[in-house]
């Protein structure tokens, strides 16, 4: 009897020993991209957040480049989590949030599922996926400051992806930091159709600087091709997602760039901790902007006046002591029609931003396909 | 720079430019398939050897520095592929639609996996050749900033016109493409006809894809050809078989990609979609126009599609 207690204890403190070696086991996180992951643009700066977060001992991660928003990412998915043994998903771009990842979340209740971007419904989407954003337009705000004082025809432009509401939220930023600064300034916007489309961007990039326009910004997959041909013409570009500096030396001004690794690190810290979106421990919104370390500014250009780094260095302290609010009435749709009256306004948090459809008053351009 | 701006001017000066920029990958293609579908067989997968053709010359060129080198690396790019599919479909028996769909999966997937490392990095542009001297107006200045390789394109297009029409070799191509029996009783080789078609028209798609890493849009990405080798394909049944009118589909083509974002910078937003959809709606219309239930389609090379 005595030995079958002793061998019951035995067994006991080896099982404990290996819930205790399982706990520090590593975290195994993996990462999908709809790109290449050097594309200076989305993927590059998720990619970075990666890179960021494996330099953490306990981390394991995987990464795959180019996966179509299709079923293909589905199968992407169920690879992660059944060959590599991937706990926490990480599919980064904005198509593989419905239908795909939602279903690959129900099939596989334990593993944690992070869209970037997407909007998560309590009730409605299962509980094992929770959704992460940047407030990235209190940069792109910041842009449009330094851009407003470095135009000299008062022209802007913007070339974006799609009329989606995290989109439309930048173009509205960007011009009101850059009317801010020059009250005169307009924005004009060309949607391409495609997240990434270089010989409709290079296409777009060109019209609008035959127009006048002698600051360019974009919302696309990857920059690159807008930032060089800007460059190329002699006028200025504000980059978007990732540091586009190297690719125009003369015209880059500052840009609004991704700060993933700091919030891939929060999550990896909660997942070791035994944290889980089901038990609601880990929460199912993380947003944060420039004060929460999310976001941040490309460094200033050679181009970049004075006045331009003081009204924007001041609009970035105002940012991180939480006071400023980009979205604040009296604020117009660029049809005329009122969105908020005089003393009302979005904060940032505001669910409200994140299903905006309307263009603020000082764009050209609409949100009509 | 004048920083004026060009209103509706903007839109014709941004259509025809565009034209030159954005068709000269389709003329270097569709010249390419001309001479190709002249000899009797398609190649389906000039859209792998575009992409093939631009990883390679913007590889080349950010290694060695000499953008020309790059664009030499495209032609031998794009020969190689082409001996590939040249070497399938001069078998006995073997389609070469699907021989051509491999290769376009094939050479995509090449280039994208050799194309990793240099997606990031930017590479030496072919300098333009600038005819814009004349103006005192920066956006024609810009405009008629034209690449080398619409010039090489044009040239192509007349001299192969001329190949076809006066010479020798030009006439055993048709040969092959209209009869293989009757080629094969003059004594001419099928098979060698064919096989150098099918590479000269490989390496052409190859130079095209040079024009689009290292002029315009002048970047080496994935999203970089996005299907402009399979409309060139369309192109050559659209121009007849005639390379003369390659060059003009092409810059009707290139012109109507450029449509949509000259009007959206002039204010006119609704409907991109649609603008942006032109140039495949132009194809359709233009197929529906030219077709006719009672005879098949002039100039179409007799064998063309037999597995002969």
């Amino acid at each position: 009897m005595k030995h079958v207690f002793t061998a019951i204890l035995i067994a006991m403190s080896m099982a404990a020993g290996l819930v205790t070696q399982a706990a520090e086991k590593e975290v195994t996180m993996g990462f999908i991209y709809v790109g290449p992951k050097d594309d200076y643009g989305y993927n590059q700066a998720h990619s970075e957040g990666k890179a960021g977060v494996s330099q953490l001992p306990w981390v394991k991660s995987v990464e795959e480049a180019s996966v179509a928003e299709t079923a293909a990412v589905q199968e992407t998915m169920r690879n992660m989590i059944n060959l590599d043994g991937a706990t926490v998903l990480f599919p980064t771009s904005y198509g593989y949030f419905d239908p795909h990842i939602l279903r690959v979340a129900k099939q596989y209740p334990k593993v944690q599922f992070l869209h970037c971007g997407g909007l998560y419904t309590e009730g409605k989407h299962p509980a094992n996926v929770g959704s992460y954003f940047g407030y990235i337009d209190e940069a792109v705000y910041i842009a449009g400051i330094v851009a407003g004082h470095s135009t000299k025809s008062g022209k802007l432009g913007f070339i974006a992806a799609k009329p989606i509401p995290q989109v439309l939220r930048n173009i509205n930023a960007f011009t009101l930091g850059a009317r801010s600064a020059n009250p005169k300034a307009t924005v004009q916007v060309i949607f391409t159709g495609e997240w990434s489309m270089p010989v409709k961007e290079a296409e777009a990039a060109t019209s609008l600087i035959n127009q006048g326009v002698d600051v360019l910004t974009c919302h696309v997959d990857s920059p690159k091709v807008i930032i060089e041909t800007a460059e190329r013409r002699g006028i200025y570009v504000c980059g978007y997602h990732a540091n586009g500096a190297k690719l125009a030396p003369k015209g880059y001004l500052t840009g609004a760039e991704w700060n993933w690794s700091k919030v891939y690190t929060t999550y990896a810290e909660m997942v070791k901790s035994g944290k889980t979106l089901a038990a609601g421990t880990i929460p199912h919104l993380v947003r944060g902007g420039l004060k929460e370390g999310f976001v941040k500014c490309s460094d200033y250009g050679t181009a970049v006046g004075d006045a331009a780094k003081k009204d924007a260095e001041a609009a970035k302290s105002k940012f991180m002591d939480g006071s400023m609010v980009i979205f604040k009435g009296p604020l117009k749709d660029n049809a005329g029609k009122e969105i908020l009256p005089s003393g009302k306004e979005y904060k940032q948090q505001d669910l409200e931003l994140e299903s905006m459809g309307w263009l603020v008053d000082g764009v050209v351009g609409s949100t009509k396909s | 720079m004048t920083s004026e701006s060009m209103g509706w001017w903007g839109v014709l000066l941004g259509v025809s430019a565009g034209a030159v920029r954005g068709g000269t990958p389709f003329l270097l293609v569709s010249l390419g398939e001309c001479l190709t579908e002249k000899s009797g067989k398609i190649n389906l997968g000039l859209e792998g050897t575009l992409l093939m053709g631009a990883m390679s010359a913007y590889a080349f060129s950010y290694k060695t520095g000499s953008p020309w080198i790059g664009v030499i690396a495209a032609g031998i790019a794009g020969a190689l592929m082409g001996a590939v599919h040249a070497f399938l479909v001069t078998r006995p028996k073997v389609n070469d639609i699907a021989a051509g769909i491999a290769m376009l999966i094939f050479g995509s997937g090449l280039a994208f996996f050799l194309g990793k490392p240099y997606i990031q990095p930017s590479a030496p542009q072919l300098s333009p050749i600038s005819l814009g001297g004349w103006s005192d107006t920066a956006q024609i200045q810009a405009a008629l900033k034209i690449s080398p390789i619409f010039f090489l394109g044009a040239g192509i297009a007349f001299a192969m016109n001329w190949f076809f029409r006066s010479t020798r070799a030009g006439m055993h191509v048709r040969a092959v493409g209209d009869s293989p029996a009757a080629a094969r009783a003059l004594g001419i080789s099928v098979e060698r006809t064919r096989i150098l078609s099918i590479v000269a028209g490989s390496a052409l798609a190859g130079v095209g894809g040079a024009h689009l890493s290292l002029f315009y849009p002048g970047a080496w990405t994935e999203a970089i050809s996005s299907g402009q080798g399979l409309m060139a394909v369309a192109l050559v049944i659209f121009s007849r078989w005639n390379p003369v009118h390659c060059l003009y589909a092409s810059l009707v083509f290139g012109g109507a990609q450029a449509v949509g974002p000259a009007l959206q910078a002039v204010g006119v937003s609704t409907g991109y979609y649609l603008w942006n959809a032109s140039p495949y709606i132009l194809t359709l219309l233009v197929m529906v126009a030219t077709c006719s239930p009672k005879r098949t389609l002039v100039g179409a090379p007799g064998a063309l599609g037999a597995s002969s």
